[in-house]
């Protein structure tokens, strides 16, 4: 549904890998996670705290907090707001943020 | 701008004022509430939302009694809100725990909880202790911090949305034919024959009971009504965390976490007048306090901080003043307008309607604070 612009030299941007839901994904060094995923065909970042229904980016500029995804452990976090990197772990958001007392503090750190 | 007449005139509009029309609304008399703008203090948009008995009223049974008949009554007043205006308050009354940070802090709980129970008749203050196994099986789901070392417990502890309780409050005199003016400021008031007279930016009011329930407003309007009452605000700072999974079953003194999943940290007791602003070094130290407790709580991010002012007494317990000549001027000061709500909806409106005056009401006279020659 969504294809990149191929101008300004996009093309030329390096290329990095994240990943998601523990598949890889290529993106461009600039991209923000959601370009990222929309660009690989992702549409659903996470399922609604309230019904449980699944939500994809709409804004795409820090307004609506549709795209809340897991990145690095730490969720709740705006895939809009926030760029690539290589090695990023992202996951989606299922409902509320849940605090595992299994998982080490810190993550949070965004 | 023509005059308004009714049963019952209440000055203030946050939660003890409203509390006290819902109940003389429901008993069919004509309310009015006259509410100042939003230059107001607003103690009751900044509340915590606390259901509270445990560690209450030492130096003051009365008040232990009190609050024990408040927690009694909230159930049905709750239910009775909910089915009359179809606004849930999310009232919780599983208990509630006040967390104890150290050996210090729990022996400190021990000696406090202790001399209140002395106060009141044997067995009728039911608070106990949990020790730190006994507050992870209460808090399944969080990890305790290593200084958590107990605390104390009452069943009749619990917490409500106090924001919801507000407009369930002004929703349920709507509802009874009452009515709700914003934006009008009591500047005057007088009496004559019988009748009480409160002049507004925007127009005169008359009724033969007046309540003055307007918190850090009442200062000027009490000596108005022949009633000398010390208003004493308390600045108080809270935290909001993002929403997160349900964690916290039951409410604790400083955290609690809210049905839609934020999590409320609080709290301080600050004397600054009336600067409501926050400050970071509040700030710091209640995200400490609430880390310390509970370390997971450092994962999630905080979306909100406000401050608040308390309204209170020099000796921060109530005062329920009535005038005496003229009559039908009473001055409601308590700081626990939530906690109070269900007594201040009933047996408030007993005295004020019927003037059945709770016995205890002696000892929250303004008199108290009056100093004799020595």
């Amino acid at each position: 549904m969504f294809r990149r612009l191929e101008r300004h030299g996009a093309a030329e941007r390096r290329i990095v890998t994240i990943d998601f839901e523990d598949e890889k994904i290529a993106a461009r060094r600039g991209d923000t996670v959601a370009a990222a995923l929309l660009a690989a065909g992702v549409d659903c970042f996470r399922t609604s705290a309230v019904s449980g229904s699944e939500r994809g980016a709409y804004c795409l500029m820090g307004i609506c907090f549709e795209c809340l995804v897991e990145i690095d452990g730490a969720g709740n976090q705006q895939a809009c707001l926030r760029l690539v990197r290589d090695g990023m772990r992202v996951a989606r958001q299922d409902g509320a943020v849940a605090l595992d007392p299994a998982k080490p503090p810190g993550g949070a750190a965004a | 701008m023509g005059t308004r007449t009714a049963d019952i005139i209440i000055v203030g509009g946050g939660l003890a004022g409203p509390a006290i029309g819902y109940g003389a609304a429901r008993r069919g008399l004509s309310v009015i509430v006259l509410d100042e703008g939003d230059v107001a203090f607003r103690a009751a948009r900044a509340n915590f939302g606390l259901v509270w008995f445990q560690g209450k009223g030492l130096g003051m049974p009365s008040y232990v009694e009190w609050t024990l008949e408040a927690s009694r009554r909230w159930p049905d007043f709750a239910a009775d809100l909910e089915e009359e205006t179809g606004i849930c308050v999310a009232y919780r009354n599983d208990g509630g725990l006040h967390l104890c940070l150290g050996d210090e802090a729990l022996a400190a709980r021990r000696r406090h909880i202790g001399q209140i129970g002395m106060q009141v008749k044997p067995g009728e203050y039911d608070v106990g202790f949990l020790d730190r196994s006994e507050v992870q099986g209460a808090l399944p789901a969080v990890r305790l911090g290593d200084r958590l070392v107990g605390a104390s417990f009452s069943r009749r502890d619990g917490d409500c949305n106090p924001l919801r309780l507000m407009r369930a409050l002004h929703d349920g005199i709507l509802r009874h034919g009452g009515a709700y003016r914003p934006a009008h400021k009591v500047l005057d008031l007088s009496h004559r024959g019988g009748t009480w007279t409160a002049h507004t930016a925007n127009g005169v009011f008359e009724t033969p009971r007046i309540v003055l329930a307007a918190g850090l407003g009442l200062a000027d309007l009490t000596a108005k009504a022949g009633l000398h009452v010390p208003v004493v605000a308390e600045r108080g700072q809270i935290l909001v965390t993002e929403r997160a999974r349900p964690m916290f079953p039951i409410p604790m003194s400083g955290i609690r976490q809210t049905a839609e999943g934020t999590i409320m940290l609080g709290v301080t007791n600050e004397h600054v007048g009336h600067d409501d602003t926050t400050t970071t070094s509040a700030m710091h130290a209640i995200a400490r306090a609430a880390v310390t407790a509970f370390p997971e709580l450092a994962r999630l991010r905080l979306v909100r901080a406000w401050a608040g002012l308390r309204v209170l007494t020099p000796d921060k317990y109530p005062i329920y003043a009535a005038s005496e000549n003229p009559p039908g001027a009473y001055a409601v000061i308590s700081h626990s307008g939530v906690t109070l709500a269900s007594v201040n909806a009933t047996r408030l409106v007993s005295w004020i309607v019927d003037g059945e005056r709770p016995a205890l009401f002696t000892s929250f006279r303004p008199d108290r604070f009056h100093v004799q020659a020595a």
